[in-house]
Order: structure tokens, then C-alpha cells, then sequence
């Protein structure tokens, strides 16, 4: 295997008395899927706040492409948007249209200029299937529409990979779909990609490996077929009974 | 005792543009004070936010005549002739910082940590969050209670006169002693201080109403 994208070594994080993340180890390829699922309160989106520097780990490293990811660094990958978030309250900015929300962050941190910028988010756009509100502001949008503008805004950063958290979680149930389709067309393209999830569907489709976490550790990781099928731990056992 | 004349409706006047350039001082001092407080605040560094919070707290907690008091003659004392309206706007300015800056602080504190965040995770940094995301978020919900204040500024600038400062409230008070007429000049003065605050009002409702258009379908 060539270096991993993302590696995480020994991370460890916890709030207060409560430990979020105990000694977490988990590598991810170039083009992988992982898919992450647990109990609520279980640390998944913990891991994946600290893989982007929103929350600071106390212990252990984390590397991507191999370098360990310095947060005060100029050129750290998240300070210059090589890992892109997708966030389940969209948090699209509301002031901006939908144009602006993708333009801004290329414009400002790549030096791009405003008609480049315009036209590749206009080419993202079309992609996640909304070019025609690209004028609109994220209010006068639906949650499905919001969530897809805001997988646009994160690929127009042109990531190395992708990382979600509860992408569907906040949506109405009709609006589930076109949002995991356009995950899933993300995932064909070979994006590198951490999604968390409850989407236990979609992870059959699009995972190449299945992360069960529980009280801030990884209990299993498995291929999906596997990890359906015939889960080796007791505690996945417990929690696929209860959501399948 | 004398009649009222026309030299009174000058010298009011004049009382007029002083209060009103008492009042610019203030407002420009106020808001860069104001700016400077409300981004400590709310900024990561925890002493940068104590004292943010301890410089509202003690300079909302003290009466602003004192605070012009203190900067007139205490400034005098040190040898420093500033004069009543640089004492005064200082002072004033001292204050509306306190006050604008707690206003600002806890608007920009009502925008959603998630503006930042998702901000930050696309690589902006600091001050383009700020400036592009943040605070202009924050300005819609700051509007109405600065406006609020900046109507109090106006009439708080009538606390100079206690230095000798001659704006609109002292020269109501110099022409009353000499005409004893205070149903005319104080109604008056009354009026010429509403005339400088209902266009502060007004502008406010614009203000609103153009920062609401942009989030409504």
C-alpha cells in the first residue's frame, strides 16, 4: 500500500472526564471509503473534527500524505483546504448566494481569480445537479439542495479528501436520496472519503471498509460484505440489531 | 432679564454643531474602541477576553461624568491642557467603547459557531472569517441595539457642559439665564435634540431592512 492519505496514530481526545477518542488508529488510502458508524456519543464525529483541526487531540499523531498535519502551519492541509468538510448542519453562509458560497474560499486562499473561480464552481454545480440556483442564497433553498451546494463548495477547494459528518442527518427523509447519490457518484470517481454515517444502504455501496465505533474506540473494521454479515464483535453485533 | 433674539437662535446653533461634533468624535473613538473590544472578546486568546470583559464591566459600572471628570482635571493635573471637547469626546469615547464593544462582542457571538468552522476548514483565514463571514452576519442582529446606543451618545454628550464645554444643553442653559424664557428654549433645544436622533432611527430601519433582503426569498 503507498502512504496513506490520512493516518491517525494513537489519538486520543477527551472532554472533561469523558474520553471522546481513546487510542485511535486508522489509516486511509488514496481513493478509499471509509465509512464510519457507531452509537451516538461514540466519538465518530470527534474523529473526524480532529482529523480537520476543529477539535485538538491530547495524544497521538496525525498525518497526512505521510507528514504529520501542523495546525499553526501556514501550509498545513486544512489550513489551505486540502481536507474538505461536509458538515450535517450545511453551514453554508447565508449572506453569500450559492456562487459566492463556492467562489470565496478558492478566490481567497488560492489566489484564483473571480471568472476562473466562477466558472469551475458553476462546473461543480452541475455535477451535484443545482447549476440553475447558483444566484439563489442558501435560504431560499431546500435541505437536500443546501447540503448538495455545500459538497460543491467543498469540492471546488479541489480536495485530496473529502470527510462527512452525518451529511443526511439533518434532512428530510425525501431529500436523503439525491444527497447519497451524489456521495456516491463522488465515491465512483475515486475520491478519497470518511464519512460518517447511519446510512447503513449506502455504506454497502459504496464502502471498502466499515469502521464500528463505540465509547470513543474503533471496536471493528471490516470490508461491508464482512462487517454485515458476520460482525466478530459483540458489541457490532448489539448495534446492527438494533438499526437494521 | 432680556427679550429673546435672533444672536440667541445662533448662539443656539452653534451650541447645535457642537453637540453634533461632539458626538462624530465620540462615535468614531467609540467604534474603534468598540471594534478593538468586541474582536478580543471574542477571540480565542482567554486574557485578551478577560480584559475585554473587565474594561465593560468597569467602564459601564462608573458614571460617565466621572470619566469626563477624571480625564479633564486629571489630565490638567498631569499637565496636559486638553481642553473640554478633546477631554470630553476621550471620555466619551472611553464609554461608547464599553458599551458598543459589549454589543458588538455578543453579535458576533450570535453568529453559529458552525460559520466559522465551516470557514476555517475551507482554509480562510482569520480576518477574511471575520470580515467576509462573521461580521457581516453579526451586523444585522447589531443594528437596532447600536442604534439604541448611538441615540444615548447624542444626549449623552450633554455631560460636557459640566466642564465648561459650550454645546447645545450648556448654551440652553446660558441663554435661559439671561432671558428666563425655559418653556421656549428647553422646547426648543428638546427639538433640535430630537432633529439630530429620528434620523438615527430612520436610518436604522433601512439598515435593517436592507441587511434582512439578502436572506429572503
Amino acid at each position: 500500500m503507498d502512504t496513506p492519505v490520512l493516518e491517525m496514530r494513537q489519538v486520543a481526545k477527551r472532554f472533561g472526564a469523558f474520553q471522546a477518542l481513546a487510542n485511535v488508529d486508522l489509516k486511509v488510502g488514496r481513493g478509499e471509503r471509509v465509512i464510519v458508524c457507531g452509537p451516538s456519543g461514540s466519538g465518530k464525529s470527534t474523529l473526524i473534527r480532529c482529523i480537520v483541526g476543529l477539535e485538538q487531540h491530547e495524544h497521538g499523531t496525525i498525518l497526512f500524505d505521510g507528514a504529520p498535519i501542523d495546525l499553526r502551519s501556514r501550509t498545513s492541509p486544512i489550513r489551505s483546504g486540502q481536507i474538505g468538510m461536509v458538515f450535517q448542519q450545511f453551514n453554508l453562509f447565508p449572506h453569500l448566494t450559492v456562487l459566492q458560497n463556492c467562489t470565496i474560499a478558492p478566490i481567497k486562499v488560492r489566489g484564483s481569480t473571480r471568472a476562473e473561480a466562477e466558472r469551475k464552481a458553476r462546473d461543480l454545480l452541475a455535477r451535484v445537479g443545482i447549476e440553475d440556483q447558483a444566484d439563489k442564497f442558501p435560504g431560499q433553498l431546500s435541505g437536500g439542495q443546501q447540503q448538495r451546494v455545500a459538497i460543491a463548495r467543498a469540492l471546488c477547494m479541489q480536495p485530496r479528501a473529502l470527510l462527512f459528518d452525518e451529511p443526511t442527518s439533518a434532512l428530510d427523509p425525501e431529500m436523503v436520496q439525491e444527497v447519497l447519490n451524489v456521495m456516491v457518484s463522488l465515491a465512483r470517481d475515486g475520491m478519497t472519503m470518511i464519512c460518517v454515517t447511519h446510512e447503513m444502504g449506502f455504506a454497502r455501496e459504496v464502502a471498502d471498509r466499515i469502521v464500528f465505533m463505540d465509547r470513543g474506540e474503533i471496536v471493528e473494521v471490516a470490508p461491508p460484505a464482512a462487517f454485515f454479515a458476520a460482525p466478530k464483535n459483540e458489541r457490532t453485533r448489539a448495534f446492527l440489531s438494533r438499526i437494521l | 432679564m432680556r427679550a429673546l433674539n435672533f444672536g440667541d437662535v445662533v448662539f443656539l446653533a452653534k451650541g447645535a454643531l457642537w453637540t453634533l461634533a461632539l458626538f462624530f468624535v465620540s462615535l468614531v473613538g467609540g467604534s474603534v474602541i468598540g471594534i478593538a473590544l468586541a474582536l478580543m472578546r471574542t477571540s480565542p486568546w482567554r486574557p485578551l477576553r478577560w480584559f475585554a470583559l473587565g474594561y465593560f464591566r468597569l467602564i459601564q459600572g462608573t458614571p460617565v461624568l466621572m470619566q469626563i471628570f477624571l480625564i479633564y482635571f486629571g489630565t490638567a493635573l498631569l499637565g496636559f491642557e486638553f481642553g473640554a471637547l478633546l477631554s470630553a469626546g476621550l471620555a466619551l469615547s472611553i464609554n461608547a467603547g464599553a458599551f458598543l464593544g459589549e454589543i458588538w462582542a455578543s453579535s458576533i457571538d450570535s453568529v453559529g459557531k458552525g460559520q466559522s468552522e465551516a470557514a476555517r476548514v475551507l482554509g480562510l483565514r482569520y480576518g477574511t472569517t471575520m470580515w467576509h463571514i462573521v461580521i457581516p452576519q453579526a451586523m444585522r442582529v447589531a443594528t437596532p441595539p447600536t442604534v439604541g446606543f448611538l441615540v444615548q451618545l447624542v444626549k449623552g454628550t450633554a455631560m460636557a457642559s459640566f466642564v465648561g464645554f459650550v454645546e447645545l444643553t450648556r448654551a440652553s442653559q446660558m441663554i435661559n439665564n439671561a432671558t428666563f424664557q425655559p418653556f421656549v428654549i428647553f422646547g426648543g433645544v428638546s427639538l433640535l435634540y430630537f432633529a439630530i436622533c429620528w434620523p438615527l432611527s430612520l436610518l436604522s430601519s433601512r439598515l435593517e431592512a436592507r441587511l434582512a433582503k439578502a436572506y429572503t426569498r
